[in-house]
């Protein structure tokens, strides 16, 4: 059935020892050049007495960490559909620009003739974005995604504020809404207003009409949303919430499912964030870093954070612009994260527009062929089928199969990491139950497509004759199932701790 | 022909559209109104192939003149250190680089553990005993230790120096909007620099979330008086927040030595390129206090066992604080962070060990104070302006040569040297300062050239 | 250590029903719904129930009441069964039930799965309050308690997820429904006391996070907010629930009425267990604010358990000001609302979609339906 097996160090009753547990007292990975003979005028009550760091060779630094990266799963180790997430492949030659001296090298305080380079890298990179999303200005600064929301959500505050408006406390949210999106309203200060999905999986309109009013700031929206589903009403959306005099905001997590075939900028956002670690191919790290700049129509240009790039014609060179009185100022250290924007840059160029949309085309394609191909399988159920298409991803129900069975819908995931492949997202979007949602992106080949359709199928039949394997799952991996609730019950979450814990 | 990205070629696309019994792939974007379809291409460059890329980006960046290749003296919230080879390499690993948060631990041990590593290693430099998987950078953790100090002690006003990088404080400003939180300024000794503690203990009162120090301030002196500083915090009932440059911690105190509850920092110094200013590494730890960890922002990851109770394990902890589970309760809405630049920092510090953390703050230190006492001998100069001790870096005022530091460093570039930062804008107060910076990189050669350099231009 | 599950069945529960009584409670009637060819109901409802948490393939210890009142449905279901407590068959009341579930607490159940209606729950209540966990298996027709699960299999499936993983507790209304009145035609509805029942909050994987979950954090939240709108010189009538004590409660006032309505001004309470006209004498040249809260199974913002918030006092203070408040919890068993203050000129005023307070800062819309 499946003859995966994930690399396991394992020694006794651990895997790999954790690094304090490694090394020998005189051991150094590292030769600094010898340091100047100088006198330091510090306090000695101001030294540190002792620190308690591992004293490892270099070898054996690289052999723990080498080990450790065996007993970790990602894109290139195979098939990753996590749902809203865009797994997609990160090609290489973007990594090996962003390490370019040019790239990494150079401080953010230097004066701006020596570092055009990055300058114009930022500003043809916010050009690009401008018209991928149908907007006119792009800030570079957020670190992630929810970073993008939480400033949108100040440009939102300040619009509202410069106009007098100091009664809109209110941002409407879907209840299918990534959970970032709540909270980055809130951080912001606003009062959080849940609207429900209809029957179709789209957001009720009737609920919006009744939730937009004269509090209204904005509505935060995904489109596609959760769901895998296209809004299709969100020119009527546009209408109840500016009607209201609310602002729009796009979510861009979902943007691969529609990359050069429509805009958010065309569909009556105001402000739109993107994930470049999503739909840009920025490679996700582990959790990060990635970047999420915020694209605004111009009426908002004036609120982005300083500084924008900007380029003087005259004088043929780009430059940081600080002389923007309404600006919300700043909301991260510098100018963004340069080392992630050089590898979405990169990867632009290489798909160019024709590659951008064959993106869109390819990952739609797999999740319908995956929804085709599922559907119709006793066990798994599809929420929201209007039969009508799905985006890039789509969500299955297991609920079908609990019933039958017992087994939940993160037992299925469990197991279907025994078949080498990441699970799925599972119990989100919150409002469909037993939810598996896929994202497969564009990267993916037909075969491994069938491959994680079989072994859903055969996942299937195992609950009903043997539950318990599903249970147990996974046992290819380098470790079984965790105690969460020990380790939420009793934290142990420094080397330290451990160590007051043994005592 | 196939796209390298795009294993489904057009002949294979065709194939399963007919599986499917589609027409064509327009069938499944009918769902977009007509009116917002996009009929035209996007004008974008490309799409290019990897060598013509490579040419293009190459070529730009070209512009760029890095640090390694002409001395540098700039630092000021990133630092320019050496990364050990290796440090790059592993964290380039793509089973690290192209994995995703950790949801599933069976799978994703590796990450876990290097994170569970990142944390520990935090602890131990900053005397604390839980630190977060990671923030985006200093600033946002300063953003978020006022919120967590405001959400800890019910109290609304925070207290930072008023010579706290301005662009810390400017995102600060930002994130106590929600709340509205109310940021007081707590000035400074002309003479050194040092936190006025008689103005703080005034301004302490029942109202106070809590008390904020950089130290090394972001002018490069030490507080020297922090002892105090946490003794009056507490004694008002605030807490203890204290900001750092990790690499500082080879040398100096713990900040969980004298009395802080929270620490926060800058941790791309530990083993992450300065890359133009981001990515960047958030550091944020604190007590193991429940009121504390439980508000806590950012991921966590805790030491756990497999459910057979013995082999060891490592999870995500305590996710009720965070956004996928409470929305628009959680304490932060965080979810991607710099995970990896934290993993390259556990490296850094694995590979240095305690005796090779002491000696590189040793040598910045001893290169800083080596070129402070060329460049006071310059005439005109005043080098630095505060009568304190000082880590790695220092100010440089030349009010008295009668030329701003902004020409100063457009003389400096001229001979192929970068000088440090033009203050005036954000204290003008300070006159014309400049913030320089010394680290490992510099030569005893770099130093002297910039004491010439300087002499000659002020002579 | 393998949980322990107390099954109690109420064989005559719901069996007035299909011949076309409102209920059996009281042997006449139990008497003419047997002439009329009733069936007992409670007893497949139960098995139904029992074979879903089987299916689970959970090992646990199942405790039971003699003959039918959970022994021979534990059979059926193919479960063993420890007997315990003795009855007489065929004529089983109120008090056998009451007494199970005090034997059954002695016993030390994790939880109480109850199949019978609002009277039967009401008898576990009676004898056990809050002691022990009860989740209700819906038998017959008076199911307004929010102590019940949707159907059998669900009450099976919470069980089962309960025993094995642990989930959080809230408090659900048992509410007591007046048979004669009910008989007439008339609803008329007291709440009866609450209940401390296992729900699976579906945005998360379950987690033992403590014996009442978010609930608590949840209505501690929204109470906070509250507070923060409450203006001086406002009266604040306080409908009935666990949710509206959490206010209460967050104002340090420590002895509102669970049951009941209070009247709260400048953060005191003003009088206790207020009836309508001592609402509008207290009310009269004041603005003041309604804060309610969903009650019962089909989650009632009027009509159920606080009816003397009547229409004249909801006229007089006026629908703007009127707070929906309840835990997301809450709206996960009633997505649902309804209304019912017994004038249907005002019951439109809240049709549709309303915004419903549920958490600091937080609302959400909520659709009151006919």
């Amino acid at each position: 059935m499946t003859n995966y097996r994930q690399a396991r160090w394992a020694g006794d009753a651990v895997l790999e020892p954790l690094i304090f547990e490694l090394g020998k007292p005189g051991r150094m990975g590292y030769t600094l050049p010898p340091k100047l003979h100088e006198q330091l005028k510090i306090p000695k009550n101001l030294l540190r007495e002792e620190l308690e760091l591992p004293e490892l060779s270099e070898v054996e630094v690289v052999r723990h960490y080498t080990r450790l990266s065996q007993m970790n799963y990602g894109v290139d180790s195979g098939f990753y559909p996590l749902g809203s997430c865009t797994m997609k492949y990160n090609p290489k030659v973007c990594e090996e620009l962003a390490s370019l001296e040019e790239a990494a090298y150079i401080h953010p305080y230097q004066a701006e003739d020596t570092v055009q380079g990055a300058l114009e890298l930022m500003y043809r990179l916010e050009r690009c974005l401008v018209e991928i999303a149908g907007v006119d200005r792009v800030c570079l600064h957020p670190s992630a995604g929810a970073h993008g929301e939480f400033v949108a959500m100040l440009i939102t505050r300040a619009y509202h504020k410069l106009k007098g408006d100091g009664a809109r406390t209110h941002v409407i949210v879907p209840d299918s809404a990534h959970g970032t999106n709540p909270a980055s309203a809130a951080m912001a200060g606003y009062e959080v207003v849940t609207v429900p999905s209809d029957g179709r999986g789209r957001v009720d309109l009737e609920a919006l009409e009744a939730a937009a009013s004269e509090h209204t700031a904005a509505l935060m929206l995904t489109n596609p949303n959760t769901l895998g589903l296209f809004e299709d009403e969100i020119l009527k959306i546009a209408e109840v919430i500016h009607g209201v005099g609310g602002l729009l905001f796009y979510d861009g997590a979902n943007l691969n499912g529609i990359l050069g075939k429509a805009r958010p900028g065309d569909m009556g956002f105001d402000i739109v964030h993107f994930n470049l670690h999503k739909t840009f191919s920025t490679p996700h790290g582990g959790g990060g870093p990635g970047a999420g700049p915020v694209g605004v129509k111009s009426e908002l240009e004036k609120f982005l954070p300083v500084p924008v790039v900007e380029y003087d014609e005259k004088h043929t060179r780009y430059y940081l612009d600080y002389d923007r009185p309404h600006s919300i100022g700043k909301v991260k250290a510098f100018y963004g994260n340069f080392g992630v924007l050089v590898k979405a840059y990169a990867y632009i160029l290489l798909m160019g527009a024709e590659g951008l949309s064959e993106v869109a085309e390819a990952a739609v394609l797999n999740a319908n062929y995956i929804m085709r191909k599922l559907s119709g399988t006793r066990g798994y159920e599809l929420k929201f089928d209007a039969g009508g298409p799905c985006k890039h991803e789509v969500v299955f129900s297991t609920e079908p199969l609990r019933r039958e069975t017992g087994v939940s819908a993160k037992d299925v995931a469990k197991r279907l990491l025994d078949y080498g492949m990441h699970a799925p997202t599972y119990y989100f979007p919150p409002i469909v139950s037993e939810a598996l949602m896929i994202e497969p992106t564009e990267s993916e080949p037909k075969e491994e497509l069938d491959r994680f359709v079989d072994a859903l199928k055969n996942i299937a039949e195992e609950a009903r004759s043997n539950p318990e394997r599903l249970r147990a799952a996974p046992t290819a991996t380098a470790i079984g199932r965790l105690d969460e609730v020990k380790a939420s019950r009793e934290p142990i979450l420094s080397w330290k701790m451990y160590h007051k814990h043994q005592a | 022909m196939g796209h390298p990205y795009i294993p489904n070629t057009r002949e294979i696309r065709g194939q399963m559209l007919r599986e499917m019994g589609v027409a064509s792939v327009d069938e499944l974007f009918a769902d977009i109104p007509a009116k917002i379809r996009l009929r035209r291409e996007l004008k974008l460059p490309g799409p290019m192939s990897e060598l013509e890329v490579k040419r293009h980006v190459q070529a730009m960046l070209a512009r760029n003149r890095p640090f390694t290749q002409m001395p540098s003296f700039l630092g000021g919230g990133v630092w320019l250190h050496h990364i050990p080879t290796h440090v790059r390499e592993l964290v380039r690993r793509s089973e690290f680089l192209t994995s995703y948060t950790p949801y599933q631990p069976e799978v994703s041990q590796g990450m876990l553990q290097a994170l569970f590593e990142y944390q520990s290693m935090i602890c131990e430099l900053t005397g604390m005993d839980v630190a977060n998987a990671s923030m985006y950078d200093w600033a946002t953790s300063l953003g978020e230790a006022a919120l967590m100090c405001a959400r800890v002690a019910g109290r609304r006003k925070f207290i930072v120096p008023t010579l706290i990088n301005p662009e810390r404080f400017n995102t600060l400003q930002n994130y106590v909007l929600g709340p509205g939180l109310e940021l007081i300024k707590i000035g400074y000794d002309s003479r050194t620099g040092q936190l006025d503690l008689s103005q703080l203990r005034r301004e302490l009162g029942g109202d106070v979330a809590g008390v904020y120090v950089e130290n090394p301030s972001y002018l490069g002196f030490l507080e020297t008086h922090v002892n105090e500083v946490a003794k009056a915090a507490h004694e008002a009932g605030a807490l203890f927040v204290v900001g750092v440059n990790p690499i500082s911690l080879g040398l100096l105190r713990a900040p969980g030595d004298y009395g802080a509850d929270i620490v926060i920092g800058e941790g791309q110094p530990l083993g992450n390129p300065v890359s133009f200013g981001g990515p960047l590494l958030g550091i944020f730890a604190c007590r193991d206090d429940v009121k504390l960890v439980r508000q806590m922002p950012g991921r966590l990851i805790g030491m756990t066992t497999a459910l057979d109770g013995k082999t060891r394990g490592y999870v995500m902890v305590l996710q009720t604080r965070e956004q996928h589970i409470r929305r628009e309760r959680a304490t932060s809405s965080i979810c991607s962070n710099e995970a990896l630049c934290g993993v390259a920092a556990a490296i850094y510090l694995a590979s240095l060990g305690p005796r090779g953390f002491r000696e590189l703050g040793e040598a910045c230190a001893a290169s800083a104070n080596y070129a402070m006492r060329k460049l006071r001998t310059i005439k005109g100069l005043k080098v630095p302006i505060f009568d304190a001790p000082h880590f790695n870096e220092f100010t440089l005022n030349c009010d008295d040569i009668d030329i701003s530091a902004a020409k100063l460093n457009a003389e400096l570039l001229k001979r192929d040297i970068h000088g440090g930062k033009p203050l005036r804008g954000e204290f003008p107060e300070l006159g014309e300062t400049s913030l320089m910076c010394v680290t490992e990189l510099h030569t005893k050669e770099d130093i002297d050239r910039l004491a010439s350099a300087l002499a000659e231009i002020a002579g | 250590m393998r949980k322990k599950l107390g099954l109690i069945v109420n064989p005559i529960a719901g069996m007035g029903g299909r011949v076309g009584l409102k209920g059996t409670d009281g042997s006449d009637t139990l008497a003419k719904a047997l002439k009329l060819g009733a069936k007992p109901v409670s007893p497949s409802r139960a098995v139904e129930a029992l074979r879903t948490i089987k299916r689970s393939g959970l090992k646990f210890d199942l405790l039971a009441y003699p003959h039918e009142m959970g022994k021979d449905e534990a059979r059926e279901a193919g479960l063993k069964a420890r007997v315990i407590g003795k009855i007489v068959s065929g004529k089983t009341s109120a008090e056998d039930t009451k007494r199970a579930a005090r034997e059954m607490l002695a016993e030390g159940v994790d939880l109480l799965l109850v199949a019978g209606g609002d009277g039967t729950i009401g008898d576990v209540i009676e004898a056990i309050g809050m002691r022990a966990p009860v989740l209700g298996i819906p038998c017959g027709v008076k199911l307004h308690s929010a102590a019940f699960a949707n159907t059998p299999e669900a009450a099976g499936d919470v069980a089962a997820r309960f025993l094995r993983d642990g989930l959080p507790l809230r408090e659900a209304e048992v509410m007591d429904i007046d048979e004669d009145a009910y008989r007439e035609g008339r609803l008329s509805a007291k709440l009866k006391g609450y209940a401390r029942v296992p729900y699976e909050p579906t945005m998360v994987q379950a987690t033992k996070e403590g014996s009442a979950g978010f609930e608590l954090a949840d209505q501690k939240a929204i109470a906070r907010w509250v507070l923060e709108l409450m203006e001086r010189g406002r009266m604040y009538v306080l409908g009935p629930g666990t949710t509206t004590r959490a206010v209460a409660e967050e104002l340090g006032i420590r002895d509102s009425t669970l049951l009941g309505v209070d009247l709260i001004l400048d953060h005191k309470l003003l009088a206790q267990d207020v009836n309508e006209r001592q609402i509008l004498e207290m009310i009269e040249g004041k603005p003041a604010t309604i804060i309610v809260s969903p009650i019962g199974r089909q989650g009632f913002i009027f009509g159920r358990g606080n009816q003397q918030i009547s229409p004249g006092v909801i006229r007089k203070v006026g629908r703007e000001n009127v707070m929906v408040i309840a835990t997301p919890h809450k709206l996960g068993l009633t997505p649902v609302l309804k209304v019912d203050t017994g004038d249907a000129v005002l019951d439109d005023k809240f049709r549709g979609y309303i915004r419903v307070m549920t958490g600091y800062r937080q609302m959400r819309m909520v659709m009151v339906s006919q």
